[in-house]
Protein backbone atom coordinates (compact mmCIF):
# COMPACT_ATOMS: atom_id res chain seq x y z
CA UNK A 1 0.00 0.00 0.00
CA UNK A 2 1.46 3.22 -0.92
CA UNK A 3 0.78 5.31 1.71
CA UNK A 4 -0.73 9.30 0.73
CA UNK A 5 1.64 12.03 2.28
CA UNK A 6 -0.54 14.66 3.90
CA UNK A 7 1.98 17.35 5.31
CA UNK A 8 5.72 17.26 3.90
CA UNK A 9 8.67 20.01 5.32
CA UNK A 10 11.88 20.72 3.17
CA UNK A 11 14.61 21.78 4.56
CA UNK A 12 12.82 23.47 7.23
CA UNK A 13 14.89 25.84 9.76
CA UNK A 14 13.38 27.72 12.11
CA UNK A 15 14.73 30.54 14.52
CA UNK A 16 13.98 32.78 17.47
CA UNK A 17 15.84 35.74 17.20
CA UNK A 18 19.30 34.26 16.31
CA UNK A 19 19.27 30.86 17.85
CA UNK A 20 18.16 28.17 15.81
CA UNK A 21 15.72 25.44 17.09
CA UNK A 22 14.95 23.16 13.98
CA UNK A 23 17.88 22.57 12.17
CA UNK A 24 17.15 21.33 8.19
CA UNK A 25 14.14 19.06 8.67
CA UNK A 26 12.60 16.77 6.06
CA UNK A 27 9.98 14.95 7.30
CA UNK A 28 6.78 13.48 5.71
CA UNK A 29 3.75 12.84 7.55
CA UNK A 30 1.15 10.46 6.02
CA UNK A 31 -2.24 10.22 5.68
CA UNK A 32 -4.67 8.94 9.02
CA UNK A 33 -1.16 7.73 10.55
CA UNK A 34 -0.68 8.81 13.95
CA UNK A 35 2.93 9.79 14.28
CA UNK A 36 4.61 10.05 17.80
CA UNK A 37 7.47 12.63 18.41
CA UNK A 38 9.40 12.27 21.08
CA UNK A 39 12.94 13.91 22.64
CA UNK A 40 14.52 15.64 25.31
CA UNK A 41 13.50 19.28 26.99
CA UNK A 42 14.72 21.78 23.98
CA UNK A 43 14.79 19.50 21.47
CA UNK A 44 12.43 21.19 19.18
CA UNK A 45 9.41 19.10 19.39
CA UNK A 46 7.13 21.70 19.87
CA UNK A 47 8.56 24.42 17.74
CA UNK A 48 8.12 21.74 15.23
CA UNK A 49 4.70 21.19 15.68
CA UNK A 50 3.88 24.53 15.90
CA UNK A 51 5.37 25.34 12.55
CA UNK A 52 2.42 23.26 11.02
CA UNK A 53 -0.23 25.65 11.41
CA UNK A 54 2.37 29.05 11.89
CA UNK A 55 1.39 29.51 15.63
CA UNK A 56 4.99 30.31 15.81
CA UNK A 57 4.45 33.49 14.30
CA UNK A 58 2.25 34.52 17.28
CA UNK A 59 5.94 34.89 18.69
CA UNK A 60 7.89 38.55 17.43
CA UNK A 61 10.79 37.10 17.20
CA UNK A 62 10.17 33.93 15.22
CA UNK A 63 11.96 33.20 11.38
CA UNK A 64 12.14 30.33 9.63
CA UNK A 65 12.67 29.24 5.93
CA UNK A 66 12.38 25.99 3.84
CA UNK A 67 9.01 24.63 2.68
CA UNK A 68 5.92 23.36 4.68
CA UNK A 69 3.64 21.84 2.43
CA UNK A 70 0.63 21.04 3.06
CA UNK A 71 -1.95 18.50 0.77
CA UNK A 72 1.01 19.33 -1.94
CA UNK A 73 0.26 22.96 -1.18
CA UNK A 74 2.81 25.72 0.25
CA UNK A 75 1.33 26.61 3.53
CA UNK A 76 2.79 30.59 3.39
CA UNK A 77 -0.08 30.58 0.05
CA UNK A 78 -2.97 29.24 2.44
CA UNK A 79 -4.49 32.11 5.25
CA UNK A 80 -3.55 31.81 8.98
CA UNK A 81 -7.11 31.05 9.49
CA UNK A 82 -7.90 28.65 6.57
CA UNK A 83 -4.46 26.46 7.37
CA UNK A 84 -5.22 26.44 11.36
CA UNK A 85 -9.14 25.12 10.33
CA UNK A 86 -7.56 22.35 8.75
CA UNK A 87 -4.76 21.57 11.27
CA UNK A 88 -6.09 21.66 14.34
CA UNK A 89 -4.07 21.42 17.84
CA UNK A 90 -4.69 20.31 21.21
CA UNK A 91 -2.28 22.21 23.86
CA UNK A 92 -0.08 20.77 26.89
CA UNK A 93 -2.23 22.09 29.92
CA UNK A 94 -5.55 22.07 29.53
CA UNK A 95 -6.74 25.35 28.37
CA UNK A 96 -10.39 25.65 28.20
CA UNK A 97 -11.93 28.98 27.91
CA UNK A 98 -14.01 30.72 30.52
CA UNK A 99 -17.60 30.22 28.62
CA UNK A 100 -19.94 26.56 28.95
CA UNK A 101 -19.12 23.27 28.08
CA UNK A 102 -21.40 23.81 24.97
CA UNK A 103 -20.15 27.30 23.95
CA UNK A 104 -16.68 26.20 24.08
CA UNK A 105 -17.10 23.56 21.20
CA UNK A 106 -19.25 25.51 19.48
CA UNK A 107 -16.60 28.86 19.70
CA UNK A 108 -15.32 27.14 16.59
CA UNK A 109 -17.63 26.61 14.31
CA UNK A 110 -19.48 29.70 15.59
CA UNK A 111 -16.39 31.96 14.26
CA UNK A 112 -16.78 29.65 10.62
CA UNK A 113 -19.72 31.04 9.87
CA UNK A 114 -22.07 28.04 11.41
CA UNK A 115 -25.33 30.00 13.34
CA UNK A 116 -28.40 27.39 13.17
CA UNK A 117 -29.14 26.40 16.73
CA UNK A 118 -29.45 23.22 15.18
CA UNK A 119 -26.76 22.41 13.37
CA UNK A 120 -24.57 23.75 16.02
CA UNK A 121 -26.04 21.37 18.47
CA UNK A 122 -25.45 18.51 16.20
CA UNK A 123 -21.97 19.88 15.88
CA UNK A 124 -21.57 19.99 19.37
CA UNK A 125 -23.61 16.90 20.34
CA UNK A 126 -21.08 14.60 17.56
CA UNK A 127 -17.64 16.29 18.09
CA UNK A 128 -18.02 15.42 22.34
CA UNK A 129 -18.89 11.94 21.28
CA UNK A 130 -15.85 11.38 19.91
CA UNK A 131 -13.72 12.90 22.55
CA UNK A 132 -15.57 10.33 24.64
CA UNK A 133 -16.82 13.23 26.95
CA UNK A 134 -20.76 13.17 25.57
CA UNK A 135 -21.95 10.62 28.28
CA UNK A 136 -19.80 12.92 30.95
CA UNK A 137 -21.25 16.50 29.83
CA UNK A 138 -24.58 15.64 28.58
CA UNK A 139 -26.76 16.95 31.20
CA UNK A 140 -24.59 20.12 32.38
CA UNK A 141 -23.55 21.78 28.74
CA UNK A 142 -24.38 24.97 30.04
CA UNK A 143 -21.97 24.62 32.94
CA UNK A 144 -18.94 26.81 32.77
CA UNK A 145 -16.16 24.52 31.47
CA UNK A 146 -13.66 25.16 34.26
CA UNK A 147 -15.54 22.95 36.56
CA UNK A 148 -14.89 19.72 34.64
CA UNK A 149 -11.99 17.94 35.77
CA UNK A 150 -8.54 18.12 34.06
CA UNK A 151 -8.80 14.77 32.30
CA UNK A 152 -12.43 16.05 30.58
CA UNK A 153 -10.92 19.63 29.91
CA UNK A 154 -8.52 18.45 27.73
CA UNK A 155 -11.16 15.69 26.19
CA UNK A 156 -13.28 18.91 25.70
CA UNK A 157 -10.50 20.79 24.10
CA UNK A 158 -10.13 17.56 21.67
CA UNK A 159 -14.30 18.26 21.10
CA UNK A 160 -13.14 21.69 20.56
CA UNK A 161 -10.74 20.99 17.66
CA UNK A 162 -12.45 18.08 16.81
CA UNK A 163 -15.89 20.70 16.02
CA UNK A 164 -14.28 22.57 13.13
CA UNK A 165 -13.20 19.50 11.36
CA UNK A 166 -10.02 19.67 10.98
CA UNK A 167 -7.75 17.24 8.84
CA UNK A 168 -4.77 17.27 10.96
CA UNK A 169 -4.76 16.91 15.05
CA UNK A 170 -1.30 18.12 16.54
CA UNK A 171 -1.18 17.12 20.20
CA UNK A 172 1.89 19.22 21.85
CA UNK A 173 2.02 16.69 25.35
CA UNK A 174 -1.52 16.71 25.65
CA UNK A 175 -1.03 14.23 29.07
CA UNK A 176 1.38 15.79 30.63
CA UNK A 177 -0.74 17.76 33.01
CA UNK A 178 -3.14 14.19 33.57
CA UNK A 179 -3.43 11.19 36.11
CA UNK A 180 -2.99 7.91 33.94
CA UNK A 181 -6.82 7.08 33.59
CA UNK A 182 -7.59 10.18 31.89
CA UNK A 183 -4.28 9.60 29.73
CA UNK A 184 -6.15 6.30 29.17
CA UNK A 185 -9.24 8.02 28.22
CA UNK A 186 -7.49 10.40 25.51
CA UNK A 187 -5.28 7.74 23.84
CA UNK A 188 -8.87 5.76 23.33
CA UNK A 189 -10.03 8.94 21.71
CA UNK A 190 -7.13 9.17 19.76
CA UNK A 191 -7.05 5.67 18.35
CA UNK A 192 -11.07 6.05 17.30
CA UNK A 193 -10.05 9.46 15.59
CA UNK A 194 -7.76 7.40 13.45
CA UNK A 195 -9.88 6.60 10.49
CA UNK A 196 -11.02 10.18 9.68
CA UNK A 197 -7.56 11.90 11.20
CA UNK A 198 -4.29 12.51 10.64
CA UNK A 199 -2.25 12.60 14.34
CA UNK A 200 0.84 14.14 15.50
CA UNK A 201 1.68 12.93 18.86
CA UNK A 202 4.29 15.13 20.58
CA UNK A 203 5.14 13.56 24.25
CA UNK A 204 7.71 13.41 26.63
CA UNK A 205 6.50 9.96 27.60
CA UNK A 206 8.21 7.66 25.10
CA UNK A 207 6.26 4.73 26.42
CA UNK A 208 3.03 7.04 26.01
CA UNK A 209 4.23 7.47 21.86
CA UNK A 210 5.31 3.53 21.62
CA UNK A 211 1.69 2.98 22.85
CA UNK A 212 -0.13 5.53 20.15
CA UNK A 213 2.00 5.76 17.25
CA UNK A 214 2.69 4.20 14.22
CA UNK A 215 5.71 5.73 13.36
CA UNK A 216 7.97 7.69 15.49
CA UNK A 217 10.82 10.01 15.28
CA UNK A 218 13.05 11.13 17.52
CA UNK A 219 14.23 15.14 17.99
CA UNK A 220 17.63 15.89 19.34
CA UNK A 221 18.92 19.35 19.51
CA UNK A 222 16.67 20.76 17.29
CA UNK A 223 17.60 17.59 14.41
CA UNK A 224 15.46 15.02 13.27
CA UNK A 225 17.92 12.26 14.24
CA UNK A 226 15.67 9.01 13.63
CA UNK A 227 12.08 8.12 12.02
CA UNK A 228 10.89 4.91 11.66
CA UNK A 229 8.25 2.46 12.65
CA UNK A 230 7.75 2.57 16.01
CA UNK A 231 8.21 -1.06 16.62
CA UNK A 232 11.59 -0.62 14.79
CA UNK A 233 12.73 2.44 16.65
CA UNK A 234 11.68 1.33 19.72
CA UNK A 235 13.37 -2.18 19.58
CA UNK A 236 16.07 -2.07 16.77
CA UNK A 237 17.15 2.23 16.75
CA UNK A 238 19.31 2.49 14.03
CA UNK A 239 21.44 5.71 15.60
CA UNK A 240 23.17 5.37 18.91
CA UNK A 241 21.64 8.38 20.35
CA UNK A 242 17.86 7.04 20.27
CA UNK A 243 18.76 4.27 21.92
CA UNK A 244 20.28 5.88 24.68
CA UNK A 245 17.43 7.69 25.02
CA UNK A 246 14.91 5.41 24.98
CA UNK A 247 16.59 3.13 27.13
CA UNK A 248 16.74 6.03 29.58
CA UNK A 249 20.53 5.83 29.22
CA UNK A 250 21.13 9.99 28.37
CA UNK A 251 22.91 12.47 29.14
CA UNK B 1 6.58 36.91 73.80
CA UNK B 2 9.03 36.68 71.28
CA UNK B 3 11.15 39.57 69.08
CA UNK B 4 9.17 38.09 65.31
CA UNK B 5 5.68 37.86 66.87
CA UNK B 6 6.67 41.90 68.39
CA UNK B 7 7.92 42.77 64.63
CA UNK B 8 4.80 41.40 63.58
CA UNK B 9 2.55 43.58 66.40
CA UNK B 10 4.14 46.35 65.19
CA UNK B 11 3.77 46.60 61.42
CA UNK B 12 -0.02 45.52 61.69
CA UNK B 13 -0.49 48.77 63.61
CA UNK B 14 1.62 50.53 61.48
CA UNK B 15 -0.39 49.29 57.93
CA UNK B 16 -3.39 49.85 60.07
CA UNK B 17 -2.45 53.54 60.88
CA UNK B 18 -1.98 53.94 57.29
CA UNK B 19 -5.26 52.17 56.23
CA UNK B 20 -6.58 54.84 58.50
CA UNK B 21 -4.58 57.80 57.47
CA UNK B 22 -6.36 56.81 53.71
CA UNK B 23 -10.00 56.89 55.00
CA UNK B 24 -9.79 59.13 57.33
CA UNK B 25 -10.03 62.46 55.10
CA UNK B 26 -12.71 60.66 52.76
CA UNK B 27 -14.92 59.97 55.72
CA UNK B 28 -14.57 63.28 57.08
CA UNK B 29 -14.96 65.45 54.05
CA UNK B 30 -18.12 63.52 53.05
CA UNK B 31 -18.91 63.80 56.53
CA UNK B 32 -18.45 67.19 56.61
CA UNK B 33 -20.95 67.84 53.54
CA UNK B 34 -23.29 65.85 54.21
CA UNK B 35 -23.51 67.68 57.74
CA UNK B 36 -23.25 71.30 56.23
CA UNK B 37 -25.50 70.60 53.03
CA UNK B 38 -28.42 68.19 54.20
CA UNK B 39 -30.69 71.06 55.60
CA UNK B 40 -31.02 72.55 52.24
CA UNK B 41 -31.51 69.69 50.34
CA UNK B 42 -35.46 69.10 49.38
CA UNK B 43 -37.68 67.83 46.07
CA UNK B 44 -37.87 71.21 45.35
CA UNK B 45 -33.48 71.89 45.34
CA UNK B 46 -33.19 68.86 43.34
CA UNK B 47 -35.72 70.02 40.65
CA UNK B 48 -36.61 73.36 40.87
CA UNK B 49 -34.37 75.87 38.73
CA UNK B 50 -32.34 78.67 40.98
CA UNK B 51 -34.23 81.51 41.59
CA UNK B 52 -33.33 84.99 43.46
CA UNK B 53 -30.20 85.68 41.99
CA UNK B 54 -29.61 81.92 43.13
CA UNK B 55 -30.23 82.51 47.26
CA UNK B 56 -33.33 80.66 46.22
CA UNK B 57 -35.13 77.39 44.28
CA UNK B 58 -32.64 74.71 43.17
CA UNK B 59 -30.33 73.66 40.89
CA UNK B 60 -32.37 70.79 38.83
CA UNK B 61 -30.55 73.17 35.26
CA UNK B 62 -26.65 72.09 36.50
CA UNK B 63 -27.96 68.96 37.74
CA UNK B 64 -29.28 67.71 33.65
CA UNK B 65 -26.35 69.66 32.52
CA UNK B 66 -23.54 67.91 34.22
CA UNK B 67 -25.41 64.74 33.24
CA UNK B 68 -25.59 65.72 29.94
CA UNK B 69 -21.88 66.60 29.75
CA UNK B 70 -21.48 62.84 30.88
CA UNK B 71 -23.10 61.12 29.01
CA UNK B 72 -21.44 63.31 26.18
CA UNK B 73 -18.39 62.79 27.15
CA UNK B 74 -18.61 58.86 27.47
CA UNK B 75 -19.78 59.06 24.16
CA UNK B 76 -16.86 60.57 22.55
CA UNK B 77 -14.53 59.05 24.65
CA UNK B 78 -15.25 55.76 25.33
CA UNK B 79 -15.63 54.11 21.91
CA UNK B 80 -12.36 56.07 21.03
CA UNK B 81 -10.97 55.07 24.20
CA UNK B 82 -10.95 51.13 23.89
CA UNK B 83 -9.93 51.33 20.11
CA UNK B 84 -7.00 52.81 20.99
CA UNK B 85 -6.23 50.40 23.31
CA UNK B 86 -7.07 47.41 21.07
CA UNK B 87 -5.10 48.80 18.46
CA UNK B 88 -2.10 49.27 21.19
CA UNK B 89 -2.20 45.93 22.45
CA UNK B 90 -3.60 44.16 20.16
CA UNK B 91 -2.22 45.03 16.66
CA UNK B 92 0.16 47.75 17.10
CA UNK B 93 3.99 46.24 16.92
CA UNK B 94 6.82 47.50 19.38
CA UNK B 95 8.49 50.33 17.66
CA UNK B 96 9.74 53.92 18.08
CA UNK B 97 6.07 54.76 16.88
CA UNK B 98 3.54 53.08 19.01
CA UNK B 99 6.07 53.69 21.76
CA UNK B 100 5.75 57.33 20.94
CA UNK B 101 1.94 56.92 21.00
CA UNK B 102 2.37 55.19 24.42
CA UNK B 103 4.53 57.86 25.85
CA UNK B 104 2.09 60.56 24.88
CA UNK B 105 -0.70 58.79 26.38
CA UNK B 106 0.73 58.50 29.55
CA UNK B 107 1.93 62.28 29.52
CA UNK B 108 -1.62 63.62 28.41
CA UNK B 109 -2.62 62.67 31.96
CA UNK B 110 -0.19 64.95 33.58
CA UNK B 111 -1.47 68.08 31.60
CA UNK B 112 -3.28 70.43 33.68
CA UNK B 113 -7.34 70.74 33.60
CA UNK B 114 -7.34 74.32 32.79
CA UNK B 115 -4.78 73.51 29.62
CA UNK B 116 -7.29 71.32 28.33
CA UNK B 117 -10.12 73.96 28.69
CA UNK B 118 -8.09 75.99 27.07
CA UNK B 119 -7.22 73.86 24.36
CA UNK B 120 -10.88 72.90 23.89
CA UNK B 121 -11.92 76.62 23.86
CA UNK B 122 -9.53 77.59 20.82
CA UNK B 123 -10.08 74.14 19.23
CA UNK B 124 -13.82 73.38 19.23
CA UNK B 125 -15.56 76.80 20.45
CA UNK B 126 -13.65 79.01 17.98
CA UNK B 127 -11.72 77.17 15.27
CA UNK B 128 -14.47 74.75 14.74
CA UNK B 129 -16.97 77.26 15.57
CA UNK B 130 -19.00 75.22 17.73
CA UNK B 131 -19.46 77.61 20.24
CA UNK B 132 -19.67 77.08 23.82
CA UNK B 133 -22.00 74.25 23.91
CA UNK B 134 -22.81 70.80 25.27
CA UNK B 135 -20.50 69.79 22.07
CA UNK B 136 -17.63 71.94 22.59
CA UNK B 137 -17.97 70.95 26.23
CA UNK B 138 -18.16 67.11 25.93
CA UNK B 139 -15.41 67.11 23.61
CA UNK B 140 -13.10 68.84 25.85
CA UNK B 141 -13.82 66.30 28.84
CA UNK B 142 -13.79 63.39 26.71
CA UNK B 143 -9.98 64.68 25.34
CA UNK B 144 -9.45 65.00 29.20
CA UNK B 145 -10.47 61.38 30.16
CA UNK B 146 -8.88 59.31 27.25
CA UNK B 147 -5.53 58.75 28.35
CA UNK B 148 -6.99 57.15 31.87
CA UNK B 149 -9.34 54.96 29.78
CA UNK B 150 -7.07 54.09 27.00
CA UNK B 151 -4.44 52.95 29.97
CA UNK B 152 -7.59 51.82 32.12
CA UNK B 153 -8.66 49.18 28.99
CA UNK B 154 -4.48 48.72 28.14
CA UNK B 155 -4.34 47.03 31.26
CA UNK B 156 -7.61 45.27 31.52
CA UNK B 157 -6.57 43.74 27.66
CA UNK B 158 -3.24 42.52 29.00
CA UNK B 159 -4.59 40.85 31.94
CA UNK B 160 -6.53 39.09 29.47
CA UNK B 161 -4.08 35.67 29.51
CA UNK B 162 -2.81 35.18 25.90
CA UNK B 163 -3.38 31.41 26.11
CA UNK B 164 -7.15 32.86 25.06
CA UNK B 165 -5.90 34.66 22.25
CA UNK B 166 -3.77 31.02 21.43
CA UNK B 167 -6.91 29.18 21.53
CA UNK B 168 -9.25 31.09 19.38
CA UNK B 169 -6.37 31.59 16.69
CA UNK B 170 -5.40 27.58 17.09
CA UNK B 171 -9.56 27.40 15.81
CA UNK B 172 -9.00 29.15 12.66
CA UNK B 173 -10.46 32.58 14.56
CA UNK B 174 -9.16 35.41 12.39
CA UNK B 175 -7.50 38.03 14.31
CA UNK B 176 -10.59 40.39 14.67
CA UNK B 177 -12.86 37.12 15.36
CA UNK B 178 -10.73 36.63 18.64
CA UNK B 179 -10.34 40.22 19.75
CA UNK B 180 -14.11 40.24 19.63
CA UNK B 181 -15.45 36.82 21.06
CA UNK B 182 -12.23 36.09 23.08
CA UNK B 183 -10.64 39.19 24.48
CA UNK B 184 -13.03 41.86 24.36
CA UNK B 185 -15.60 40.49 26.84
CA UNK B 186 -13.20 39.26 29.64
CA UNK B 187 -11.81 43.13 29.42
CA UNK B 188 -15.22 44.84 29.90
CA UNK B 189 -14.84 44.77 33.64
CA UNK B 190 -11.79 46.29 34.07
CA UNK B 191 -12.48 48.76 31.28
CA UNK B 192 -15.76 49.59 33.34
CA UNK B 193 -13.87 50.37 35.98
CA UNK B 194 -10.78 53.10 34.39
CA UNK B 195 -13.88 54.59 32.43
CA UNK B 196 -16.12 55.22 35.28
CA UNK B 197 -13.17 56.85 37.24
CA UNK B 198 -12.32 58.70 34.69
CA UNK B 199 -15.92 59.78 34.18
CA UNK B 200 -16.21 60.51 37.26
CA UNK B 201 -13.43 62.95 37.23
CA UNK B 202 -14.61 64.47 34.17
CA UNK B 203 -18.11 64.85 36.26
CA UNK B 204 -16.16 67.25 39.09
CA UNK B 205 -13.88 69.57 36.57
CA UNK B 206 -15.10 73.17 36.49
CA UNK B 207 -11.40 74.09 34.41
CA UNK B 208 -12.19 72.33 31.02
CA UNK B 209 -16.42 73.72 31.07
CA UNK B 210 -15.24 76.74 32.01
CA UNK B 211 -14.68 78.31 28.55
CA UNK B 212 -16.75 75.55 26.44
CA UNK B 213 -20.03 75.01 27.89
CA UNK B 214 -20.59 76.46 31.80
CA UNK B 215 -23.31 79.12 32.00
CA UNK B 216 -23.34 80.92 34.84
CA UNK B 217 -26.51 81.70 35.08
CA UNK B 218 -29.50 79.65 33.08
CA UNK B 219 -32.32 78.44 34.67
CA UNK B 220 -33.92 76.63 31.69
CA UNK B 221 -33.00 73.07 29.76
CA UNK B 222 -31.26 72.98 26.70
CA UNK B 223 -33.06 72.49 23.62
CA UNK B 224 -30.10 71.07 21.54
CA UNK B 225 -26.46 70.09 21.86
CA UNK B 226 -25.41 73.61 20.39
CA UNK B 227 -26.94 74.99 23.61
CA UNK B 228 -25.21 76.27 26.93
CA UNK B 229 -26.07 74.33 30.00
CA UNK B 230 -25.07 74.90 33.72
CA UNK B 231 -22.96 72.20 35.53
CA UNK B 232 -22.74 71.26 39.05
CA UNK B 233 -19.21 72.05 39.60
CA UNK B 234 -19.39 75.34 38.00
CA UNK B 235 -22.05 76.16 39.79
CA UNK B 236 -20.71 75.47 43.02
CA UNK B 237 -17.71 77.92 42.06
CA UNK B 238 -20.18 80.18 40.73
CA UNK B 239 -22.22 80.55 44.34
CA UNK B 240 -19.61 80.12 46.51
CA UNK B 241 -16.82 83.18 45.06
CA UNK B 242 -19.65 85.59 42.94
CA UNK B 243 -22.72 85.83 44.33
CA UNK B 244 -22.24 87.87 47.73
CA UNK B 245 -24.43 86.59 50.93
CA UNK B 246 -24.96 82.90 49.38
CA UNK B 247 -26.05 81.13 52.35
CA UNK B 248 -23.23 78.33 53.14
CA UNK B 249 -25.78 75.69 53.07
CA UNK B 250 -26.46 75.87 49.24
CA UNK B 251 -23.22 75.31 48.36
CA UNK B 252 -22.76 72.38 50.55
CA UNK B 253 -25.84 70.91 49.11
CA UNK B 254 -24.56 71.51 46.21
CA UNK B 255 -21.43 69.59 46.26
CA UNK B 256 -23.15 66.85 48.00
CA UNK B 257 -25.32 66.50 44.99
CA UNK B 258 -22.52 66.26 42.79
CA UNK B 259 -20.77 63.63 45.01
CA UNK B 260 -23.61 61.44 45.47
CA UNK B 261 -24.10 61.55 41.39
CA UNK B 262 -20.63 60.43 41.20
CA UNK B 263 -21.39 57.73 43.76
CA UNK B 264 -24.13 56.60 42.20
CA UNK B 265 -22.51 56.23 39.11
CA UNK B 266 -19.15 54.33 40.75
CA UNK B 267 -22.26 52.26 42.24
CA UNK B 268 -23.70 51.29 38.90
CA UNK B 269 -20.65 50.38 37.83
CA UNK B 270 -19.84 48.30 40.47
CA UNK B 271 -22.86 46.29 39.79
CA UNK B 272 -22.51 46.23 36.71
CA UNK B 273 -18.86 44.83 37.56
CA UNK B 274 -19.86 42.34 39.78
CA UNK B 275 -22.75 40.39 37.01
CA UNK B 276 -19.64 40.37 34.58
CA UNK B 277 -17.50 38.53 36.49
CA UNK B 278 -19.59 36.20 37.85
CA UNK B 279 -20.18 35.15 34.45
CA UNK B 280 -16.64 35.54 33.34
CA UNK B 281 -14.25 33.50 35.62
CA UNK B 282 -11.12 32.11 35.05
Amino acid sequence: MVEKVIIGTVNLNCYYGSLQVLKNLNLEIYKNEILGIIGPANSGKTTFLRALNRLNYLNASYSQDGEILFANQSITSMSDNILRKKIGIIFALPQVLPMSIYNNVAYGPKVHGIIRKNKLSEIVEDALRKAYLWDEVKDRLDLPATHLSGGQQQRLCIARTLAVEPDVILYDEPCSGLDPVSTAKVEDAMQQLKENYTQILVTNNTKQAARVSERCGFFLMGELVEIAETKMLFTNPRDKRTDDYITGRFG
Amino acid sequence: MNAAKTYEKVAFFVLGLAMLLIVAPIIMTIAYIVKNGIGAISWEFITQAPRNGMKEGGIFPAIVGTILLIIGTMLFSLPLGILSAVYLVEYARDNLFTRLIKLSVVNLSGIPSIVYGMFGYTLFVLFLRLGTSILSGSLTLAIMSLPVIITAAKQALEAVPASFREISLSLGATKWQTVRYCVLPHAVPGILTGTVLSLSRAAGETAPILFTVAAFYLPRLPHSVFDQVMALPYHLYVISTQVPNMPMKLSFATGLVLVALVFLMNLVSAILRAHFRKKKQW
